[in-house]
């Protein structure tokens, strides 16, 4: 039995460490486009920023394909899949055959065709090599001025990482706010106000137009209202798209990332996929989707690897989340965060002078979404209550208060989530 | 408010080198001695709250606290001692009866500490616990009066004993109500019982549904309150108990006040939630040792003579003709509750000042049945402080057939004797209903605690046992050849039945 | 394994285990110099919670299926082979703070006592039982084998 692995992020390793938990002989191979070993794309932005050294960017300890007997192929890229043949094929032409197949290949960043994109100086931000590429333009183009394009998650992450550098962000977001799609508007306002105070110019219902450069290099971009603003270097943080261009011309169905079921299966009964690639259950819309990150990714590989090691699993679907956190201020923000009108009813509560923000959405009468600013602490129990789908309308009241904890919820569900027994959920 | 004369009984020596101020000793005071200060992140103590009980110094983490009393003294007076001092003052601002909690503490003669046990040495052979069986188990209730039998040597069934209590160590838990104390607190004492074999009492606060199951081990009080008495109470146990009277407070009924009727409380005592609960200080229908006996016969008659029926009286003036009476009334227990005996609430007056010491009463009581030759219709257990194993020993050479222990057993659950159960704010959550409170008397701890002191006890006793030469605790009973006293006179010793130490 | 089971019918709410947690993983591991010298580097990894007279002492619950484990983008979070505790090693945690918003009892706190990291429960690595348990005063906490079918997921 020959496993191949397609990718060497969070989902990959959640399949690797998964099946060889449950099957210490299948043979696995590991194959990587890129040359590193496993690091942690997450982590991107604290070295960047200067707060972990190259080291603690590994996700995984080196020894990692040794201990678990996984052959690795570094700087392999698989260009096609013969699943007839059940084989994948690689750019170099080679053809690597399996049993089973599992598809972790992540996304794609976004990259819009912006006139000078070319010029040297722009970047995106999801791999060792883009930030690799701005740390050598940072310290050797004397950068003092860069433009971030993206207000989400990607894009602050880069932004809070630049200012620490010492690097003047402008920062432009299409949207009317920052993080429009995880936070409403005050959480948004007090996260912008934070970048703002930090020093970073955040310009919001605007983007760029051009890039310009002089001499092949980046000297600042064009924006939609004509103005222009100097920068040495420039960062694409939209987003990414699945990355699915290897399965293209296969039997494999592909909505917006790679259909699967409760069990990873692609549409193929022996390929599955796994991490920001899979169109997978989100348990809070009740459909399927892909949301792109890491604790979803990991997990996914995990049902993969189960599954192929023939062990009864059920993905009970994952939930969409995220933490950032700028200038030292946290914010979180989980499942149907923003969500409102509708037959949605949501309790929020402003502390202004702390900077913190609470703001919980119920959907008939479950926790269906939060976001929760400065004050973080114990977040995850939300988390845990959106999971289970509990009815909470009975304390509805109790879950804004400053106390809120599980003295706050019933006690059959409290105990039976600090002793594991009691009510299934 | 004018000034309060009655200054603080203790101080709270706080080390501050010590204290860590993680403010345990705040959360762990029911009574507010401890608070913390914000600004300074220092904890103060307010030392005239402070009733001794010592939660704080045992819980501390660093050891940083020391209760003392406090040495503030008074010009010494022989006849106006600092106690009375202070008693005065505090009914001179709130007149009212002083009350206090768990038994005397005048320093009346402790006769269990001038008696003194013997030994076997030469002449007849002392036994090793170790290596010989040794029989602590005691049968409590009337036996009969001769045997007679059958042409073919079976016994006839007057020769029959009535029913009978089977204690696997000579040892009670004595009556402590649910109300006076916690549930935990009762919930420990029936699992000890039932573990340990022997039983415990309801007191007059009823039996909680879910203390049924230790019914077995369980001994039911009727009072003048006749609180949580039903046809299922009675039937659910092994034996009744009227209560007559209490060592700690001859005379007076019981009090528990409205704070301690919880609707729990409430419900096994079937009285109205937050009421006063008070026991009339005789039963209205008990007027003579005629009425003690149609109550007697009425319970007997309710339970169809399958459970021994038990007398508790306080030990007072007139002990031995009262016992004597009890058992021509057809108790087939008589209990006896001396001075020291301890209470959750009586007036102090009444406690330190009515009543006699269970020695005596013990030692008059055994001799006047035996002498009116109905020892054999009833067994004698006494109450009103065994401390420890010698004091059960002495009690039972005396002519007891077992004792009953509570504020020993309290003491093993982690009662200070701090004498405030009357507030309701025992720390140890022993002697409260707040539900603050109970929680501290885990009740797997309390069993555990009471099992290894009895445990613990018996061994001690068979080991003194062996040392006399004897086997069985039978053997002991008022065997008062086995005791001496010092530093008694002569009235004493006569009154205990027993010779001076050389003689 | 062996797991701390917790009583909230026993907790008296002293909170004597957040005391000793705190002194197990202070650098002196003495109490009064953890608390007189240190308190502004050292933070209790058990919290009590306390609702009038309801109060239970918790601790990371070393779940089957760790949340914390699956969202850990540092590769922080892992499963101890000798112990089998879920441990936060702290030399790699960056303080992204995903465990705080996965764990459902909330029993990860932020560290951000001149760090910035992830802070929970780590069963007293050396020791033979946690020191909340250890100093519970009415067994509030007990340490005991808990099979893998009755242990929190």
């Amino acid at each position: 039995m020959r496993t191949v692995i397609i990718g060497n992020s969070a989902s990959a390793v959640g399949v690797v460490e998964t099946l060889r938990e449950h099957d210490q002989r299948a043979e696995i191979v590991m194959v990587s486009e890129e040359p590193h070993m496993i690091y942690s794309r997450p982590l991107l932005d604290h070295y960047l920023a200067g707060k972990i050294g190259r080291p603690r960017l590994a996700y995984r300890s080196a020894d990692f394909h040794q201990r678990h007997n996984v052959t690795p192929l570094f700087e392999t890229r698989i260009e096609r899949l013969d699943t007839a043949a059940h084989e994948a094929i690689a750019t170099d032409g080679r053809r690597i055959g399996y049993d089973k197949l599992v598809i972790c290949t992540g996304g794609l960043p976004i990259f819009p065709p912006i006139p000078g994109r070319e010029a040297q100086g722009v970047y995106t931000f999801t791999r060792l090599d883009d930030v690799d590429g701005i740390n050598a333009r940072i310290e050797q183009q004397q950068v003092t001025d860069a433009v971030v394009v993206g207000g989400g998650m990607i894009g602050i992450k880069a932004t809070d990482a630049l200012t620490r550098r010492g690097v003047h962000v402008t920062m432009l977001e299409l949207a009317p706010r920052i993080l429009s799609a995880a936070l409403d508007e005050a959480a948004s306002g007090i996260m912008a106000e934070r970048l703002r105070r930090a020093g970073v110019s955040v310009l919001t219902g605007n983007t760029l137009s051009a890039i310009n450069s002089t001499g092949g290099q980046v000297t600042g971009v064009t924006l939609q209202d004509g103005n222009e603003v100097p920068a040495q270097l420039v960062v694409f943080g939209i987003g990414v798209r699945p990355n699915t261009t290897l399965v293209q011309g296969s039997d494999i169905v592909v909505n917006r990332g790679i259909v699967v079921d409760r069990q990873m299966r692609t549409s193929n009964p022996d390929v599955y996929a796994a991490g920001d690639v899979a169109e997978a259950y989100d348990l809070v819309v009740d459909l399927n989707r892909t949301v792109a990150i890491w604790p979803n990714a990991y997990r996914q590989g995990g049902i993969a690897g189960a599954d192929i090691a023939g062990l009864l699993s059920h993905d009970r679907g994952g939930v969409a989340m995220n933490a950032i956190e700028v200038d030292g201020l946290p914010a979180m923000a989980i499942g149907s965060s923003n969500a409102e009108g509708g037959d949605y009813e949501v309790f929020a509560e402003l502390d202004p002078e702390r900077l913190r923000y609470k703001r919980l959405v119920l959907q008939g009468g479950r926790l269906v979404g939060a976001i929760l600013v400065g004050q973080i602490n114990r977040a995850g129990i939300y988390t845990g209550l959106i999971r289970t789908r509990m009815d909470v309308s009975d304390y509805r009241k109790q879950l804004l208060s400053e106390s809120f904890g599980l003295l706050s919820l019933p006690e059959h569900y409290r105990k039976h989530i600090v002793t594991g027994q009691g009510i299934e959920v | 408010m004018a000034l309060s004369l009655a200054t603080a009984s203790f101080v709270i020596e706080r080390d501050e080198s010590r204290c860590i101020a993680c403010q345990v000793c705040v959360r762990q005071c029911a009574n507010d001695v401890h608070y913390y200060d914000e600004e300074s992140e220092r904890v103060f103590s307010n030392d005239a709250s402070c009733v001794g009980c010592h939660r704080c110094v045992t819980m501390c983490p660093t050891h940083a606290l020391v209760v003392r009393q406090n040495p503030l003294e008074f010009r010494p007076h022989p006849n106006w001692s600092a106690g009375k001092l202070r008693d005065i003052y505090r009914q001179a601002e709130t007149g009212g009866m002083l009350l206090t909690g768990m038994g005397c503490d005048e320093p009346y003669r402790i006769y269990w500490d001038h008696m003194l046990l013997n030994a076997a040495q030469v002449t007849n052979p002392s036994i090793d616990p170790m290596r010989e069986p040794m029989e602590l188990r005691t049968f409590l209730g009337a036996k009969p009066e001769k045997l007679s039998f059958d042409a073919d040597g079976n016994l006839l069934e007057d020769s029959l004993p009535g029913p009978q209590l089977e204690l696997a160590v000579p040892i009670m838990f004595s009556a402590m109500s649910y109300g006076s104390v916690s549930y935990n607190a009762c919930l420990a004492l029936a699992r000890a019982a039932t573990k340990i074999g022997t039983f415990c009492n309801t007191g007059e606060g009823g039996l909680h549904p879910t203390l049924y199951p230790y019914g077995d081990h369980t001994i039911a009080q009727v009072a003048s309150g006749r609180f949580g008495v039903h046809l299922d109470y009675m039937n659910a146990v092994a034996a009744l108990e009227i209560k007559i009277g209490q060592g700690a407070k001859p005379g007076i009924g019981g009090h528990l006040p409205g704070e301690k009727v919880s609707l729990d409380v409430s419900r096994t005592r079937m009285i109205p939630q937050g009421t006063d609960a008070i026991s009339p200080a005789p039963h209205h229908d008990i007027y003579s040792i005629e009425d003690l006996r149609q109550l007697i016969y009425a319970l007997k008659e309710a339970t169809q003579y399958t459970k021994p029926v038990s007398v508790k009286v306080a030990a007072v003036h007139n002990i031995a003709p009262i016992a004597s009476g009890i058992v021509r009334a057809g108790a087939d227990i008589v209990a006896i509750d001396g001075l020291r005996g301890g209470t959750g609430a009586a007036p102090t007056a009444v406690r330190n000042n009515v009543g006699i010491p269970i020695e005596l009463a013990l030692a008059a009581v055994d001799q006047r049945l035996r002498e009116e030759g109905i020892r054999h219709r009833a067994s004698i257990v006494v109450a009103g402080s065994c401390r420890n194993s010698a004091d059960i020993l002495k009690a039972i050479a005396l002519g007891a057939d077992a004792v009953y222990i509570a504020t020993s057993a309290l003491v093993a659950m982690g009662c200070h004797l701090c004498q405030n159960c009357y507030t309701g704010r025992c720390n140890w959550g022993i002697a409260t209903q707040d539900p603050y409170l109970t929680k501290r008397l885990n009740p797997d701890i309390g069993e555990r605690r009471l099992v290894n002191l009895i445990r613990a006890w018996s061994l001690e006793i068979k080991e003194m046992m062996g040392g006399m030469g004897i086997n069985s605790i039978e053997s002991l009973r008022g065997n008062r050849d086995h005791l001496r006293g010092v530093g008694l006179n002569q009235v004493e010793l006569d009154a205990l039945g027993i010779r001076a130490a050389g003689y | 394994m062996k797991r701390i089971v917790i009583h909230e019918e026993h907790c008296i709410g002293c909170r004597l285990c957040e005391v000793h947690c705190l002194v197990a993983h202070s650098a002196s591991r003495n109490i009064i110099k953890a608390f007189k010298t240190e308190r502004k580097a050292v933070m209790p990894r058990v919290m009590v919670e306390e609702d009038g007279p309801l109060s239970f002492a918790l601790q990371c619950r070393q779940c089957e299926d760790p949340s914390c484990l699956e969202a850990c983008v540092s590769g922080a979070m892992h499963r101890d082979e000798r112990t089998g505790a879920v441990i936060c090693d702290e030399t790699r945690c960056v303080g992204c703070w995903m465990c705080i918003m996965v764990c459902p009892v909330g029993a990860i706190q932020q560290n951000l006592l001149g760090t910035h990291i992830a802070s929970k429960c780590d069963l007293c690595y050396d020791a033979e039982m946690p020191a909340c348990v250890a100093h519970c005063p009415n067994e509030g906490l007990t340490y005991e084998e808990v099979s893998e079918e009755k242990a929190p997921r």
